[in-house]
């Protein structure tokens, strides 16, 4: 079941308009704050009308202004994840998460409770109430409450922006449980590239109201024109495998004919590992560089150039069809003669990757 | 129990009588209107909230007036009830009736206050998990807003025990009829030698306020340890 979104609304001097398709897994609405995400996100729940447009999930529409058809929040059946939580404060975990199931058509089918409990780790919660809880708690168990409402979508609005560091690590390992459990479309609004890399299947970059690009996660992340945050916080994702592990506490992966050491990876050989390369941690060598201490040293090949308005530069890298991004300044780009198609070294420090930006070792 | 007189325990009894009608028969409106009057906008919003205001405002005497006017036999309201069998005018119901009425601002104001204390993005998740407007009220705000909803039927209750001046207007000091609490020690106070009488009523008075004061703190405490789970 895929979501599609075509709406255009006004909000003061904002205007949103935005066409896209979500299909099944992850889609993460990229941009910065004030982009437009959250805005499209209540449209899709209905906490929203828009002034102009349809939504529909799968052959069900959710809304249409020419049909003036708008379907009220209640009967969406959504699950709407939001960054505060939102527990009812009078009821008990149990409670809460029993609350969406209740409105829920009997007759479907949809994860159990015991099945949620168990994946959120909330089974020893299940008679608190809601201030007794920590951060991470809460959220864990607003996802819970979420999904037991047997939603036909899971939206999620920066989910992970109020908790601190520790607990992100704590949260996101669950959602990427329910992208690959759950058989439930998520969409997902973020403004953290390190989530993005791990959790997307399809990314969505929103600029001003607008959608920029929309594709999957490994391309949109490695394009030097998108970067919704800007060249900063620019950088690609690797889907790779992980091939071995080494004694000193190294971890050896592969995507294709491209081998990678990061820091270990708590995961067996063979396992599926997304690795999130900052583009200010990439460096380019005209000729592979000998004594160096970096252990990841790549050969290339230059697939696009975007000189920024500053100093900077991002330049799109091929690594055997793995896309990478290194940000350098302009004054590289001419020094070392870049162009497009030139064979060059890429280099990486392994402790540059860190755990965060791996997938499976929170 | 031999410390008060029949006739003195008549009107105690009456006045709970009346100021548990007029509490319990006020809540439902007094829920519907602190509600319009926290969630909605609409045409003559200002205008219903004076009118629930006015009985705190204006004399008695005046309310009672008014309500002789309205509810009385001849009444624009009073006569088309009258001939359903319904009669307030020097009735016991209309003691109750003056009673709600001057609570009635007290109760809205505290549920009011309450309704806008609870957070609308906990009414909206709740309706993204499926419950409609009603289910929502009745499933989180409803729960939310008990400890306003409390306070305010006490304070109503304890304005209904000691309504006086738009009662007597209204329906007189009849006993056994109408002559509540207070229109009992005024009368008592009339007469000689009803000292002792009005003194007692007065004890009993008292007590009467003193345990529905303890009795919301228990409740509102129960109440506030469910609801905030701290």
């Amino acid at each position: 079941m895929s979501l599609s979104v075509d709406i255009r609304h006004r909000l003061g001097d904002f205007s949103l308009d935005a066409q896209f398709e979500a299909p099944q897994g992850v889609s993460v609405l990229f941009g910065r704050s004030g982009s437009g995400k959250s805005t499209i996100v209540n449209a899709v729940a209905g906490l929203l009308r828009p002034d102009a447009g349809r939504i529909a999930l799968g052959d069900v529409p959710l809304f249409d202004a020419d049909k003036r058809l708008h379907v009220p929040l209640h009967r969406r059946r959504l699950g709407y994840i939001f960054q505060d939580a939102r527990l009812f404060p009078h009821l008990t975990v149990r409670q809460n998460l029993a609350y969406g199931r209740f409105f829920a058509p009997k007759a479907e089918s949809g994860a159990s409770f015991d099945h949620v409990t168990e994946m959120l780790g909330l089974g020893h919660l299940l008679s608190r109430r809601p201030a007794t809880l920590s951060g991470g708690e809460r959220q864990r168990t607003a996802i819970g409450r979420a999904l037991l409402a047997k939603p036909r979508l899971l939206l999620a609005d920066e989910p992970l922006a109020a908790l601190d560091a520790e607990r992100k690590a704590e949260i996101l390992p669950y959602f990427e449980r329910l992208r690959d459990e759950a058989d439930v479309p998520i969409l997902y609004v973020s403004h953290a590239p390190s989530e993005v890399a791990r959790l997307a299947t399809s990314v969505i970059a929103i600029r001003n109201g607008r959608v920029v690009r929309q594709g999957p996660a490994s391309v949109i992340l490695s394009d030097p024109a998108v970067t919704p945050l800007g060249p900063r916080a620019a950088g690609a994702m690797i889907e790779t495998t992980l091939l071995n592990q080494h004694p000193d506490g190294l971890s050896e992966l592969q995507a294709g004919a491209l081998r990678l050491l990061v820091p270990r990876v708590d995961r067996p050989a063979g396992a599926p590992v997304r690795v999130h390369i900052e583009a200010q941690d990439v460096m380019i060598a005209l000729t592979r560089p000998e004594g160096i201490s970096a252990l990841n040293v790549l050969p290339v090949i230059v697939r696009g150039i975007r000189m920024g308005n500053g100093p900077g530069a991002l330049v799109q890298l091929d690594a055997n069809g793995a896309l990478l991004l290194a940000r350098i300044t302009r004054r590289s780009v001419g020094a070392l003669g870049l162009a497009e198609g030139m064979q060059v070294h890429a280099v990486l420090k392994a402790v540059s990757v860190s755990r965060q930006s791996v997938e499976g070792t929170a | 129990m031999q410390f008060l007189s029949p006739e003195e325990w008549q009107a105690v009894a009456l006045s709970l009588r009346v100021a548990l009608w007029a509490t319990v028969l006020s809540l439902p409106p007094g829920i519907f209107v602190a509600f319009a009057l926290a969630r909605w906008e609409f045409p003559g919003k200002q205008l219903l909230n004076g009118l629930v205001h006015l009985p705190l405002i204006l004399p008695p005497v005046v309310t009672g007036y008014l309500l002789l006017l309205t509810f009385g036999t001849r009444g624009p309201v009073g006569a088309p009830l009258a001939e359903l069998g319904i009669v307030f005018a020097f009735r016991w119901t209309g003691a109750a009736l003056a009673a709600a009425i001057m609570g009635f601002p007290l109760l809205v104001r505290a549920i009011r206050l309450s309704i806008e204390a609870v957070d609308p993005r906990l009414e909206q998740a709740a309706g993204t998990l499926g419950a409609s407007r009603l289910w929502v009220f009745g499933t989180v705000t409803l729960p939310l807003i008990l400890p306003g909803i409390l306070a305010g039927a006490i304070l109503a209750f304890a304005k209904a025990m000691g309504e006086f001046g738009a009662t007597i207007t209204f329906v007189s000091n009849i006993p056994g009829e109408t002559r509540t609490l207070p229109s009992a020690i005024y009368a008592f106070l009339q007469v000689p030698g009803g000292e002792a009488s009005a003194l007692r009523l007065v004890a009993v008075s008292v007590v009467i306020a003193m345990a529905a004061l303890l009795l919301s703190e228990v409740l509102s405490r129960r109440i506030a340890a469910r609801v905030g789970g701290a």
